[in-house]
C-alpha cells in the first residue's frame, strides 16, 4: 500500500514540480499576490484631498489649515471661494470632504464665544469620510485646547490615553497580511486540489489510476497528502515574508499555528476534492472554485468584522474554514492567544475538515464506484 | 446583399441567445453569481460599527465613574460589559471578543471631585482590525466628550471654542450598504461583460465552431459583433435586477436617472466586453480564459476600482495601475448615479477614460481574431 | 471542367522547427473524391485550412477556382463547404437549429429552405432528430450533421476533415455513400483520412507522410507498385503468429500481417512465391500459398521500407504467463442498465490464456460499457466479470493487479518525463525497488527510450508515445491486457510494431480483450464478439464471421461487410418480431 502511495504521491507532486516555468509559477505569482494585495486592500486613509472655504480673516482658521496640512492624512488643500464651490468639489469627488470658516470663526473665538465650523462630507464614501471627520475633529479639539489655555479658560480637555494594543501604530498591513496569508492559501490549496481530478479525467489518465490496483482511499489520500505539502510550503513562505518583508510581529506558538495550520488546509483540500469530484471539466473546477471562494473570503472576518452582519449570517459563518483560521492567526501573529483558546477555534476545524474530507470521499466513491 | 448580411447578422444573434438559454455555466454566472454577490454586499458585508462589543473597566467606586460607565451603556454604538477591574477584561480582549476597553481609573472619581475637566480615562482598542480600533477610539472619544460636556455644564464650566458641525451628504445616516450595493453591480457587469464573454468566445475556438464559422462568408467584425450584443444586454439585463433588488430589498435609494444608470453601463460594457473578446482571442482555451479573466478582470474590479479601498491611500505604483481598470471610472459613476443624482459633470469624464480604454482592447481583440489560424 | 483546387510547392512551417507541409504539389477536380490520406501528423489538417484560406501558406501558391487564396479569401470561402475535424457544430442548439444557424450564415433564401433541409434531413437520415440538441448526438450522427451543415447552400468544393474517425463502419459506409452521391453532381470532394483503407475507394488520392507527398494519382497507381507480390498464407497448422514472427525474419519479406486465421505477405520485388514456399517448408509447417490482391497499404508501407520485422524484444523480456487451466478474463451474465436504458445485456464469454478477443460494433451498441465492466472501471447493474480468476466486485484490487490497460488517447502524464512516467506505473503496480529497476530497464531496451528517458511526455512524437502506453500497461506483467482502440491514427509502420509486440505477448500467455472499429485490428483477434443494441448477435473467429456473411454476391466478404450484413440482418429480425 505504501509502495502504491509514494509513486502516487511523487507523481502529484512532479506534476506541480517538473516544470521549471511551473515551479517559477508555484512562488512568484502568490508571493507577488500577496505583496500588492497587502497594500491595496487597506481601509486606511491617507493623502486624502479635503476642500476648504475659508471666510475668516484671522488667524484661528490659519491655524487650523495649517494643522491640516501637518496631518498625513490629507495630500491636497484646494481652496474654494464661494459656497456653490463646496457643491461642485463634492459632488465631481474633486475632494472628500470640505471644510468652512465663516466670517467670523476667528472673532468669535477671541471673544470667548463658541465658534462653528462646517464639515462637509461625501457619503458616497462613507467609510472614509468617517475617518476623515474623526481627524477634524481631533483638530478640532486641539485647536480648542490651544484657544482656551491663551484666554486661560477652563474647558474639557483632550485627557484620554489612547492605547491600541497588538498594533500600536495601527499598521494597517499588520492586519491585512495575516488575513491575506489565510485567504490565498485558500484559494491556491482550492486551484491546485479542484483542478487535479477533473485535469486527469480530461486527459484520461482518470481511468488509468482506475484500472490500476490502487484503492479509493490510497487514490484520495494521493490526492489529498501533495496539496497538502504544497499548502504548507506556501503557508511558510508567507510566514517568512509575514515576519521579515512586512515585519508583523510574532507573538505566539508557532507549532500551535501550523497545527491548525494543517487541519484548516486539510478542509480546504477537502472542499478542493469535492468540488473536482463533481466537475467534468476543468473549467467546471474553476467555477466552482470561484463559487467557493468568494462567499468564503467575503464572510471571513477579512473584508469587515464578523460582529457586523446579522445574527442569522454570523451563525452561517461558522461552517467557513477561513473565518476561523484567521481568528487563529491573527491570534497567533498580533495577540499571542493563549493555547487554550487557539484550541477553541481549532476544534470547528477539525468539525469541517472531518465533513469536507468525508463528503469528497463518499462523493468520488459515488462517482467512480 | 444588405438583406443578407442583416439575415446573417439575425441569425447570429438568435445562435447566441439560445446558447445562453440553454448553457448552465452562463446561467452560472449571469444570474447565481450575480445574486450571490449582491446578497453578500447587501447583508454579510458591512463596515458600519454598529454595537462594538466592549469592556468598561469601572475601577473607581465613584458616583461620576458609575455616570460615565452608564453613559457608555446606552451609547447605540457600544455593547458594553463592565467590571471592577481591567484585568477581568484583558484576556478577553486577546480572545477576541472585546474590541476595546474604557478604563475609568480608580483616582478618577477623586481627580473629577478635584476639578472636572482633568480627570483622565483610558482608552485600549484592539489594533489587529485598525478600522474597528479607529471606529472604537472615535466612538468612546465621542461619548467621553459629550458626557465631559454636560458635567461641565452642569458644574459651571463653559462650552468648547470650536464646534463642529458635519453634514454628510448624500448618505447622512454613513450606511455603507449604500455605497458597496452599487459597487457590486460593477462586479457583476465585469463577470458577466469580461469572465462570461471570454468562456464563451474561448469554447468555440476550443470546440471548432469558430473554425467553421470562419470558413462561412460571415466577416470577423459581424462574428464579433454577434458574440457582444447578446452579451450586451445580458449584463445591462442582469444590471437592471441588481438595480431593482437594490432599491427595493436593500433601501439604496437611486436619485439620479434611469438613464444616466444605462449610459454608464454601456460605455463600461465597452471595455469590459473588449477585454473578454481579447482574452478568449489570445487564449483560445475555456480553462486559461477563465483564469485570465478572473486576474485581469474580477480581481481588480475588487481591489483596485475603489469599490471597498481608498485608491487614494494606496501606494502610487498601484495607483497608476488602478488607472488601466475601467471599473475604477464605473464606482465612482454608479455611486453617484444611485446616491447623489445625474452629476453629468462627473459622469462625462470617466466616460471618455471607459471609452478610450475599450477602444484599446477592441482594436487588439480585432487584431487577434482574424479570420486567419496561424 | 476546370480544376477546382490547384496546389502548387506548397510549404508551410510553425516556428522554426515544425515543417508541417513541404513542397507539395497536388489538385483537386470538380466530381471526384480526392483522398487525402496520412497518418496522424502528417499535415491533412494543415492543408486543409490552407485551401480555405484560413491560414496562408509560406511558399508556393494556392488557388481554389482560380482565385489565390492570399486575396480573395472571403470569395473562396462563399462557395466552399467545410466541415472540421470537430464538425464546427453548436452542442447546445437543436439539430434544425444549427441547419438554420448556417443556412443564414450561407445566405440560402428563405423559399429554398424548406426544400433543401428536407433534402439533406433525408439524405442524412436526421430528419427523426431535428428538435434534438446536437450534443446528444452519437458520433457518427453528428458527422452527418455536420457534413449537412456543410451542404446547405450547395457548394462546389466540399473539404472533409477526418469526417470517419470514431464512426463505426456502418455510419462510415453511409457517409461515403452520401459522398459519392455528392461527387456524381459534379461537386469536388476531399476527404482526409487516416485509414489507408479508405483511400482505395477515393477517385484520387493525396498522400502525406511527416509532411512530404509520398504520393499523388489515381490509388490503383500507388498499389501497382506491389502488384503480384501480395501472397496469402493459409491452411496454417500450429500458431500462425508465431508463423507470422518467423516469415517477417525471411529476407525476402517486406511486410506481414495477421488475417483472421491466415497471414498476408508483401514479398521483396523478384522474390518468387515458390521461393518463399520452400523457405517455409524448410522451416515449419507446411502451408498453402495464393495470391492476394493489393492494398494501398501495402503499398504505403512498401513505399516506406517495409514493416518492422516480426521480433519483439518486448515479448522477450516478459515473463511466460503459467497456465492456471481457467479462463482469464471472464463475463458471466453481465448486464448494465442505465435508467431504463439498457446499455449491455447478458454478456458472457470467456477469454482463455493467450487470446486476443475482439469486441466489434457499431458506436452507441454497448461494447465500450461491457469493455468498462471487465476492467473494472464501470460496476455492472448485474453478473459478474472476473480478471485472473479474481472477482471485480469482490476482489477487485487483486484483479486490478493483474490487469494492463491501454486507453485510446495514450493516457499519460504528459508533464512528466518518460522516466517518470515508467517509475510512477511501476510504483502503482507495487513493483518493489529491485524489480521496479528491473523492468524499467528492460522496457528502456525493447523500446529504444534511452535517449529519450528525460524528455517530456507531451512533445513526443505519437509513435512514441504509443510505445510508452504499451510499456506502461505491460510492465507489471499482466495477465491480461485490456486496448481500447489501440492504433487508431498512427501509421502504419507504428501499428505493425504494436501489433508485433502484442503477438510476443500472446504467444507468451497473456490474453487480450480489444475494442475496435478498424478491421485491420479485428483481424488479428483469434475470435470475435458483434456487439449491437446491447447484445450480442454474433460470436466466432474472423474467418467464421466472413463465413457466415458470404452470399452468392460477395463470396469473399471482408470483415467490414461481414459486421454490416449482421448489423443490417439483425436490424431485419427486430423489424420482423
Amino acid at each position: 500500500m505504501w509502495r502504491r502511495l509514494s509513486a502516487l504521491i511523487r507523481k502529484e507532486l512532479l506534476v506541480i514540480l517538473r516544470d521549471p516555468k511551473s515551479r517559477v509559477l508555484l512562488i512568484g505569482p502568490p508571493l507577488l499576490q500577496l505583496i500588492l494585495f497587502s497594500y491595496a486592500t487597506t481601509l486606511d486613509v491617507t493623502n486624502v484631498s479635503i476642500g476648504v472655504l475659508n471666510q475668516d480673516p484671522g488667524r484661528w482658521s490659519v491655524e487650523f489649515i495649517s494643522r491640516i496640512q501637518g496631518s498625513s492624512v490629507f495630500r491636497e488643500i484646494t481652496p474654494l471661494h464661494r459656497i456653490s464651490d463646496i457643491r461642485e468639489a463634492i459632488d465631481n469627488q474633486k475632494v472628500i470632504a470640505a471644510v468652512h470658516f465663516g466670517a467670523d470663526f476667528s472673532r468669535n473665538i477671541e471673544a470667548g464665544v463658541p465658534a462653528d465650523l462646517q464639515i462637509m462630507l461625501d457619503g458616497r464614501r462613507s467609510n472614509a469620510a468617517q475617518i476623515v471627520n474623526g481627524y477634524l475633529d481631533q483638530i478640532a479639539n486641539a485647536v480648542n485646547a490651544e484657544a482656551s489655555s491663551r484666554q486661560g479658560r477652563r474647558v474639557a480637555g483632550d485627557n484620554v490615553l489612547e492605547r491600541y494594543w497588538f498594533n500600536p501604530s495601527l499598521e494597517f498591513t499588520w492586519f491585512t497580511v495575516p488575513n491575506l496569508v489565510g485567504s490565498i492559501a485558500l484559494l491556491i490549496s482550492l486551484m491546485v486540489t479542484g483542478q487535479s481530478v477533473a485535469r486527469e479525467r480530461e486527459l484520461g489518465t482518470h481511468e488509468q489510476l482506475m484500472v490500476s490496483p490502487l484503492r479509493v482511499h490510497e487514490i484520495l489520500l494521493g490526492k489529498t497528502l501533495p496539496p497538502l505539502v504544497v499548502g504548507l510550503f506556501h503557508s511558510t513562505m508567507f510566514v517568512l515574508a509575514t515576519v521579515f518583508l512586512f515585519e508583523v510581529p510574532l507573538r505566539g506558538s508557532l507549532i500551535m499555528l501550523y497545527l491548525s495550520l494543517v487541519l484548516y488546509l486539510v478542509c480546504v483540500i477537502g472542499v478542493g476534492l469535492f468540488i473536482s469530484s463533481i466537475a467534468q471539466t476543468q473549467q467546471q473546477a474553476f467555477l466552482g472554485v470561484f463559487l467557493f471562494a468568494a462567499p468564503a473570503i467575503l464572510l471571513s472576518g477579512f473584508a469587515t468584522p464578523i460582529d457586523n452582519m446579522p445574527d442569522w449570517l454570523q451563525t452561517f459563518t461558522m461552517i467557513n474554514p477561513l473565518r476561523h483560521f484567521l481568528v487563529i492567526i491573527k491570534g497567533v501573529f498580533l495577540s499571542a492567544m493563549p493555547a487554550n483558546e487557539l484550541l477553541t477555534h481549532s476544534i470547528p476545524l477539525l468539525l469541517i475538515a472531518t465533513f469536507t474530507l468525508g463528503a469528497a470521499s463518499i462523493f468520488f466513491r459515488r462517482r467512480i464506484g | 446583399m444588405a438583406n443578407l448580411a442583416v439575415r446573417r447578422f439575425a441569425a447570429l444573434l438568435r445562435k447566441e441567445s439560445l446558447q445562453i438559454v440553454r448553457d448552465p455555466s452562463s446561467i452560472l454566472i449571469a444570474v447565481v453569481l450575480p445574486l450571490i454577490l449582491l446578497f453578500l454586499f447587501g447583508y454579510g458585508i458591512s463596515l458600519d460599527a454598529t454595537r462594538v462589543k466592549i469592556g468598561i473597566a469601572i475601577e473607581s467606586n465613584s458616583a461620576p465613574a458609575n455616570a460615565l460607565a452608564s453613559a457608555f451603556r446606552i451609547s447605540p454604538y457600544f455593547d458594553a460589559v463592565g467590571a471592577r477591574d481591567r484585568r477581568e477584561l484583558e484576556s478577553e480582549m486577546v480572545a477576541g471578543r472585546l474590541k476595546g476597553i474604557v478604563v475609568i481609573p480608580a483616582e478618577f472619581g477623586e481627580n473629577f471631585a478635584r476639578s472636572p475637566e482633568t480627570a483622565t480615562i483610558q482608552i485600549i482598542a484592539d489594533g489587529s482590525n485598525p478600522n474597528t480600533a479607529r471606529f472604537v477610539t472615535n466612538y468612546a472619544r465621542g461619548v467621553w466628550g459629550n458626557w465631559q460636556r454636560q458635567m461641565l455644564a452642569e458644574t459651571g464650566g463653559r462650552e468648547a471654542l470650536v464646534r463642529t458641525e458635519a453634514r454628510v451628504w448624500f448618505n447622512p445616516e454613513l450606511k455603507s450598504r449604500y455605497f458597496l450595493v452599487p459597487g457590486s453591480i460593477a462586479i457583476v457587469m465585469t463577470l458577466i461583460g469580461t469572465l462570461l464573454t471570454a468562456l464563451v468566445v474561448a469554447r468555440e475556438w476550443e470546440r471548432g465552431t469558430m473554425e467553421a464559422m470562419m470558413a462561412t462568408p460571415v466577416g470577423v467584425l459581424q462574428l464579433l459583433a454577434g458574440k457582444l450584443i447578446p452579451y450586451y444586454v445580458l449584463a445591462l439585463a442582469s444590471m437592471s435586477v441588481c438595480t431593482i433588488i437594490a432599491t427595493l430589498l436593500f433601501d439604496v435609494p437611486m436619485r439620479g436617472s434611469v438613464f444616466a444608470l444605462f449610459v454608464i453601463a454601456t460605455a463600461f460594457l465597452f471595455p469590459a466586453l473588449g477585454q473578454g473578446l481579447l482574452i478568449s482571442a489570445v487564449t483560445k482555451n475555456q480553462f486559461v480564459a477563465a483564469q485570465a479573466a478572473l486576474l485581469s478582470g474580477f480581481l481588480p474590479a475588487m481591489l483596485l476600482s475603489g469599490f471597498i479601498f481608498e485608491i487614494d491611500s494606496m501606494p502610487v505604483v498601484i495607483q497608476w495601475i488602478s488607472y488601466i481598470v475601467p471599473a475604477r471610472y464605473l464606482i465612482p459613476c454608479l455611486q453617484t448615479v444611485f446616491l447623489a443624482g445625474d452629476i453629468w459633470s462627473l459622469f462625462l469624464p470617466n466616460i471618455g477614460q471607459m471609452l478610450l480604454i475599450g477602444s484599446v482592447l477592441f482594436v487588439a481583440a480585432v487584431r487577434n481574431t482574424r479570420k486567419r489560424l496561424d | 471542367m476546370t480544376t477546382l483546387v490547384q496546389i502548387a510547392d506548397v510549404s508551410k512551417s510553425f516556428g522554426a522547427d515544425v515543417h508541417a507541409l513541404c513542397d507539395i504539389t497536388a489538385a483537386v477536380e470538380p466530381g471526384t473524391i480526392t483522398g487525402l490520406v496520412g497518418p496522424d501528423g502528417a499535415g491533412k489538417t494543415t492543408l486543409m485550412r490552407l485551401m480555405t484560406g484560413l491560414m496562408m501558406p509560406d511558399n508556393g501558391t494556392i488557388s481554389v477556382f482560380g482565385l489565390d487564396t492570399k486575396h480573395d479569401a472571403e470569395r473562396i470561402q462563399a462557395s466552399v463547404g467545410y466541415m472540421p475535424q470537430r464538425f464546427g457544430l453548436y452542442e447546445d442548439l437543436k439539430v434544425r437549429e444549427n441547419l438554420e444557424l448556417y443556412a443564414d450564415l450561407r445566405g440560402l433564401p428563405a423559399g429554398e429552405r424548406a426544400a433543401v433541409f428536407a433534402r439533406l434531413l433525408n439524405f442524412t437520415g436526421l430528419a427523426l432528430f431535428t428538435e434534438r440538441l446536437a450534443g446528444r448526438l452519437s458520433g457518427g450522427m453528428k458527422q452527418k450533421l455536420g457534413l449537412a451543415c456543410a451542404m446547405v447552400q450547395t457548394p462546389k468544393l466540399l473539404l472533409l476533415d477526418e469526417p470517419s474517425v470514431g464512426v463505426d463502419p456502418i455510419s462510415r459506409r453511409e457517409l461515403w455513400r452520401m459522398i459519392e452521391e455528392l461527387a456524381g453532381q459534379d461537386i469536388g470532394v476531399l476527404w482526409s483520412t487516416s485509414y489507408l483503407d479508405e483511400a482505395e475507394k477515393c477517385d484520387r488520392v493525396i498522400l502525406l507522410n511527416e509532411g512530404t507527398m509520398v504520393f499523388c494519382g489515381k490509388p490503383a497507381e500507388m498499389t501497382e507498385r506491389v502488384a503480384g507480390r501480395v501472397v496469402r498464407l493459409t491452411n496454417i497448422q500450429g500458431r500462425r503468429r508465431k508463423l507470422l514472427a518467423t516469415t517477417l525474419g525471411l529476407a525476402g519479406v517486406v511486410d506481414g500481417v495477421i488475417q483472421g486465421s491466415s497471414i498476408r505477405l508483401v514479398l521483396k520485388a523478384g522474390m518468387d512465391t515458390e521461393d518463399i514456399k520452400r523457405v517455409l517448408s524448410e522451416k515449419s509447417d507446411i502451408v498453402d500459398i495464393e495470391p492476394a490482391a493489393p492494398r494501398f497499404e501495402d503499398a504505403f508501407v512498401d513505399h516506406l521500407g517495409g514493416g518492422p520485422g516480426g521480433y519483439s524484444k518486448l515479448a522477450e523480456a516478459m515473463a511466460i504467463v503459467a497456465d492456471r487451466g481457467q479462463p482469464v478474463i471472464e463475463a458471466r451474465g453481465l448486464c448494465k442498465k442505465f435508467g431504463d436504458f439498457v446499455a449491455a445485456q447478458d454478456m458472457t464469454f470467456s477469454i482463455p490464456r493467450g487470446e486476443i478477443f475482439g469486441l466489434l460494433g457499431p458506436n452507441g451498441a454497448g461494447k465500450s460499457t461491457t469493455f468498462k465492466m471487465l476492467c473494472g472501471l464501470l460496476p455492472p447493474t448485474s453478473g459478474e466479470g472476473r480478471v485472473a480468476g479474481f472477482d471485480l466486485g469482490r476482489a477487485r484490487a487483486d484483479a486490478r493487479g493483474r490487469l494492463g490497460y491501454m486507453a485510446q488517447k495514450f493516457s499519460l502524464y504528459g508533464d512528466l518525463s518518460v522516466l517518470q512516467n515508467l517509475e510512477f506505473f511501476a510504483g502503482v503496480y507495487g513493483l518493489g525497488r529491485a524489480e521496479r529497476k528491473r523492468q524499467i530497464d528492460a522496457m528502456t531496451d525493447a523500446f529504444d527510450f534511452k535517449s529519450h528517458l528525460k524528455a517530456s511526455t507531451r512533445e513526443l512524437p505519437l509513435g512514441f508515445k504509443q510505445r510508452l502506453a504499451l510499456a506502461c500497461a505491460v510492465m507489471h506483467g499482466p495477465e491480461a491486457l485490456f486496448l481500447d482502440e489501440p492504433t487508431s491514427g498512427v501509421d502504419p509502420i507504428t501499428r505493425r510494431e504494436f501489433w508485433t509486440h502484442i503477438n510476443g505477448l500472446v504467444e507468451r500467455g497473456v490474453s487480450v480483450l480489444v475494442t475496435t472499429h478498424f478491421m485491420e485490428e479485428a483481424e488479428y483477434c483469434d475470435r470475435i464478439a458483434l456487439i449491437y443494441q446491447g447484445r450480442r448477435i454474433a460470436n466466432g473467429s474472423p474467418d467464421e464471421l466472413k463465413a457466415q456473411a458470404a452470399t452468392p454476391s460477395l463470396p469473399d466478404p471482408t470483415l467490414e461487410d461481414a459486421f454490416i450484413a449482421m448489423v443490417e440482418a439483425s436490424d431485419a429480425d427486430a423489424a420482423a418480431a
